[in-house]
Parts: C-alpha cells; structure tokens; sequence
C-alpha cells in the first residue's frame, strides 16, 4: 500500500484527555481502572471511566445527539488541536473530499438502557424526548462528528465489536486509494454502559481485580472507554523524520464461533502476516507489538500461539489494556494512537498488573517500559464474531516507510 | 472519480419478494406487487444449535447472501464480504435493556453476543467457513449507499470479487416506535472487478448532489422509504428491466450515489 501519513491524532481514555496525558500515565506506569462505581451497576470489577464526561455540554444545534458517547466523542475531538486540524483539512481538501470512518460497538445504547427504567406504564412507551437516531443507533457517533465538522463526504460507522476501529484505517485506505477522497477522520468511541458490563459478566469474562493480560492468573476483562481520532492524508515526499504512517494493514474472519476466539489463533495470525505483507515487513523489522491482550485466558492463549507462529518468542510485546482497560471498539483506535505516541517518543510500553507473565505463553512480555529509537509497531485488535485487523505504524524518519513500494523508492 | 464493477449474483428478500427471480418478474413491472410478510428461511447452513438460536437478521443475511453466491456460482469460503445494516438483532437489544431495566440484570450469554451489530458478519462465517475480511457497517438510514461504495472501493482497490450484505430487521415494541422498520429486507449483491461470464450488469457509481430516484409503483416505493436496505430497489428495477441508465440511490444527507449500469 502508499503509506497514509496520520497528520494529527489524539486519544480520551481513564488515563487521561489528550496526548500529554496518556504519554505520561503510560510513562508513570499508571492505570485508569477503579472499582467500579458507575451507574447503577452491581458488580465486582474494574473498570477504566473517563472523569467528567456529565460535564461535557453538546453544541446547542447538536442537542438531540446528546448522550454519554456523544460527549465522549466531543470531550475526544477537542484534544490536542485535533478540531482545528480537521477544519483545516476541509479548508486544504473540502468537504466533500474528507471521509468519516468511526468504530463503536454499543454507540448511546445506554440512552436506551436509561429510556427503558422510565417506560410508561400503562402502555410501555419510551419516554418523550428520547431519540433513537441521534443517540442509540450505531451510526450516531458519525453524523454527531459529520454535523459537527460540516462535513459532506463519505461516513460510516464499522461495528465489528472489539477490531472496530482498526478496521476503520483499511476502510479509510481503500477509499483514498480508490481516489474518492483525500483524507480521512478515522477513529473509534465506546463508553460504558450495563448491555456491556452485564454482558461480559454474563459470558464469565470480567475479571473482579483490575485486568491481568498475559498474566497466568488472568481471569477476565476490565471494560473501559475511551474516544481516539486521527486524520489521515496521504504521505507527502518530504514527510517529516518523526512523522507516523501507516504502512500495512491485515484483515481476516475465524470462522469459528460467535464469543471463542479460533483456539490456534489461525485469524489472528492470518491478519498478522497479511498487515506484514502490505507493508513489505519481515516479521523481524516489528520492533513492539501492542497485544489484543484482553486478559481472558482463551484470548491471550489463542493470541499468543498465534505471535509465535509469526513472530516466534522475542518480539517485545505488551497490552496496554491494563491500563485503559478494554475500549471495545475504540481499542483499536486507541491502541494505534499509543503505537503512534511509542513511534514520536520511543516508548515501548510494559503491561501493567501482569506479575508475572505465564511462561506457557512464551513471548516476550515487557513488564516493564522500555524507551528507545522505533522503527514500527503493529498493533492487533480482535472481536466477538471471530473478526481480526492488524495494523502496522512506522516512522517517516526510517527512510524504507516513505514508499511501501520498494521498486520505485530513490535511496 | 467513478467506482466500477460487474455484478454477478443478486439475492434479495423482503415483504413480497421471495427472491431475485421472483423479485425480478416484480421490479420489472411483468407482475404486480403484493406486499406480504417476510418470510425467513431456516439457515441451513448453521449447526442446530446456532440454527435454534439465530436471529431474524442472521437468517435474512444468510438468506439473501447464499442466494447472490450460488447465482454467481461462487464459493463463499474464499470471498471477503461487506455487511450493511442500520442495527443488529432489534429483539436481542429490546430483551436485554428489558432485564437491564429490572431487579434481574442477569442476561443470557447467548443473547448478549448476538446482540452485536456484526452478528449477522459473525454467522455468515460461520456458516460458510469465510476467513477473508469482512467489514460490518451501519449508516442509519445511508445503510445501503455505504455499504455499496465499501464493496466498490474493495473490489477496485484490492482487485478483488467481493459480496455486499445489506440487510434490515424490525424492533419490538417501544423500540419498534422509535425506529420503526416494518418487516425484514435485505439484498445480497456479488461484485467483480471484470467481466466474467456471468455477470449482469457493470456499474459506474460516482458520488452526486442529485435527488434519489423513486420508485413508480407507491407500494414499492413506501418500502424503499420505509427501510434502509431498501434504498437499493431503483439499482435493482434497473437491473430487472435490463436496459442502460443512471439511476440515483439514496444515500446521505445532500450526498447521493449516481449509478450508472450498463447490462451485460
């Protein structure tokens, strides 16, 4: 593929709003994940919330879109300059050029969770004022952020649960390749709610400490939430050393089962080597892979038989859901925005609550962080309905990655 | 810039229309519309259990998809996939914010993993042993236009066969209010980057400001307004009335998809 160039990015998570944040919880080693205290919910776990999201005011002409995923989004695009850099893109571009790429698996359900408490009772209606469209459906998060920004291109919302919004960048890629836009707003918000947090205890797979990926005591999910964006234009010539792209991207189904991931991790390890494939990467040039790493015992098994095939046992890798907990559809979107910041500042984050890290899994887990100079870093991000996506960033300044077609690059 | 494709399978289900060749005999004006209930195939291909359990949209999905597969005389198992639909299984959400609203909070596991949007996505593979990438979408209402420019953009970029799923299914009641969808419908399209010997028609999709096309009969035209997979029925008349033209399908606000189709 032509490298894309990620010209601006940002993430929202419980370890903090923007990227000076999130670099320097990664760096402190610190986790988001609290008790949880959310809601109404009754049960024992953890979970990564973002502070302050009741704070968060709509634009009065977006009211209607007004829900905690809504604000999550907003709280996500006013980071880190990111509003400004799109507004400048429709400026360079127009608006018809820049699609809308944005993964979410429960949206503003949880405007309906709340809407179904307040049912009349006599007929069972919902009650007035709630809005579907704007809030609970799927694609609501995109026409929130296309109202938003004024946008008239291409948008759509991929909900392939947990791969969500690392699938959005191979969307993206196609559409610019295909020439009909010049960038893209790529990116991925979840936000808690109880169809999720019910949910994954229902199956058994929310853990009552705080996360544990790759730990042999692993016993569960911690879900958190978070909103990550990037913009995404083509790489120019001149492309800054410290500039981030994107160079490969792998994509594959289990065919397997609807909640178990394929148990020789045959997807995973299908999108792995087809992300290493378009980007013209031997597996021995990945310097740090951030793990799915969701801390249930089948996933990190599945996953890690899998990196082995590919990778064998050296590579460093880590999951960072210890941290931020699992995002569920903003993970791969988050988890490319802290690749992103490990490229910039040569930073390879170690895992947290993993003590230590189960030697039948045998990869070589950081528990610890590691910083050096970064060439590239694929990320993975897994999901319900056996769908995988791969995704591997590097750094302009590695003079291969400015052109993935290597027959024309000029030394 | 222009997207183009070759069409070599279409399924298609919905209130009235069995299938394509039903369909077909319809949309081309031979026969008149009876708008009936949909009525939705069991998933054969699915073991019992999941067979059992699946939902209205995984058994409309699969239906519509196979039918557009076996058209083209294709294997699916070796066919990445697009799926579009404005929700997942309406009945899963509406039973679990039921038992999220009560003193029991304990839902089923089965429900809550068929309550995600890419059920249907998750099944088909399942059911077909596809491995490839598959990319599950929703637009609301702009469901089936973003699905068909994924599907383009698949097939021109990657070089690649691929198969569109556009599929929609009711909500019970409230939710039903909120969002109503008045029956299952979906269409299945099988695309190809050149001409095989099977192909239907080539289109040529390029982005418009123009108003969409409706449909001359009102019956067929309240279902295209009425659910969103729908949206695609003007590019099928075409199909079945088998001449050259441009048709307009609906897409997003001020943003439509000019279709030009040429038979083969």
């Amino acid at each position: 593929m032509n490298p894309l160039w990620l010209s601006h990015f940002t993430a929202t998570s419980s370890i903090g709003r923007g990227l000076g944040q999130t670099l320097a919880a990664l760096r402190q080693r610190r986790s988001g994940l609290l008790p949880c205290a959310f809601d109404t919910v009754d049960l024992a776990t953890f979970v990564g919330e973002v502070a302050g999201l009741d704070e968060v005011r709509l634009p009065a002409r977006l009211a209607d879109y007004d829900c905690r995923n809504n604000r999550l989004a907003l709280l996500g695009l006013t980071q880190d300059g990111f509003a400004d850099a799109v507004r400048a893109a429709i400026e360079n571009h127009g608006r018809q050029r820049i699609g809308l790429f944005l993964g979410t698996s429960t949206s503003g359900i949880l405007q309906t969770e709340l809407a179904y408490r307040r049912r009349d009772p006599a007929t069972g209606a919902l009650p007035a004022g709630f809005s579907y469209r704007s809030t609970h459906n799927t694609f609501s998060v995109a026409e929130f952020t296309r109202q938003y920004f004024g946008l008239t291109g291409p948008a759509v919302v991929v909900s392939s649960a947990c791969s969500s919004s690392a699938k959005v960048f191979a969307s993206a890629r196609r559409m610019i390749a295909a020439g009909l836009i010049d960038a893209a707003v790529v990116g991925g918000v979840d936000s808690l709610c109880l169809t999720t947090l019910h949910g994954f205890s229902s199956l058994g797979l929310i853990s009552e400490q705080a996360c544990r990926p790759f730990d042999a005591q692993r016993n569960g999910i911690s879900i958190g939430e978070a909103a990550a964006f990037a913009l995404l234009e083509r790489s120019p010539e001149d492309a800054d050393d410290q500039a981030v792209l994107l160079l490969g991207i792998g994509e594959s189904s289990d065919a397997y089962h609807m909640s178990s991931p394929h148990p020789e991790g045959l997807g995973a390890r299908m999108a792995m080597q087809d992300a290493l494939k378009m980007a013209g990467l031997g597996s021995s040039e990945i310097d740090y892979i951030n793990l799915h790493g969701t801390a249930t015992q089948s996933n990190d098994a599945a996953e890690a038989k899998a990196v082995r095939q590919v990778f064998g046992s050296g590579t460093p890798c880590s999951s960072t859901k210890g941290a931020t907990g699992h995002t569920l559809g903003a993970a791969g979107g988050l988890e490319a925005v802290i690749c992103a910041l490990g490229l910039r500042h040569g930073l390879l984050p170690g895992g947290l609550n993993t003590r230590p890290a189960d030697p039948a899994l045998d990869l070589n887990y950081l528990l610890e962080n590691r910083e050096q100079p970064v060439a590239h870093m694929l990320s993975n991000s897994f999901g319900f309905g056996g769908t995988n996506c791969s995704l591997v960033f590097g750094r302009a300044g590695n003079s291969a990655n400015k052109s993935a077609d290597k027959s024309v690059h000029h030394p | 810039m222009t997207l183009t494709a070759y069409i070599e399978g279409i399924g298609l289900l919905g209130p009235g229309l069995a299938d394509w060749s039903a369909g077909r005999a319809v949309l081309a004006g031979q026969q008149a519309y009876r708008p009936e209930r949909t009525i939705l195939p069991q998933p054969v291909l699915l073991p019992a259990a999941e067979r059992r359990r699946s939902s209205a949209i995984v058994k409309l999905t699969l239906a519509t998809g196979l039918e557009a597969i076996n058209a083209a005389g294709l294997d699916a198992a070796g066919l990445p996939s697009v799926f579009a639909a404005s929700g997942g299984d309406g009945e899963s959400c509406h039973i679990i914010c039921e038992m999220l609203a009560s003193d029991d909070r304990l839902i089923s596991p089965t429900r809550f993993h068929n309550s995600v949007h890419n059920v249907a996505a998750g099944y088909w593979s399942i059911a077909t042993g596809a491995m490839s990438s598959s990319s599950v979408l929703s637009a609301f209402d702009a469901s089936f236009g973003a699905g068909l420019l994924e599907a383009l953009a698949q097939v021109v970029v990657d070089d690649t066969r691929t198969v569109l799923l556009a599929s929609d299914t009711a909500y019970p009641e409230p939710l039903g209010s909120a969002r109503p969808i008045p029956d299952a419908f979906g269409i299945a399209l099988v695309l190809a980057p050149a001409r095989g010997a099977r192909a239907l028609a080539q289109i040529t999709v390029s982005l418009t400001g123009a108003r969409a096309d409706q449909l001359d009969d009102v019956a067929l035209e309240n279902l295209r307004r009425a659910i969103p997979a729908a949206r695609g029925l003007p590019l099928l008349c075409a199909i079945a009335l088998g001449q050259a033209q441009c048709v307009v399908l609906d897409y997003l606000e001020a943003t439509r998809l000019a279709v030009v189709l040429a038979p083969c």
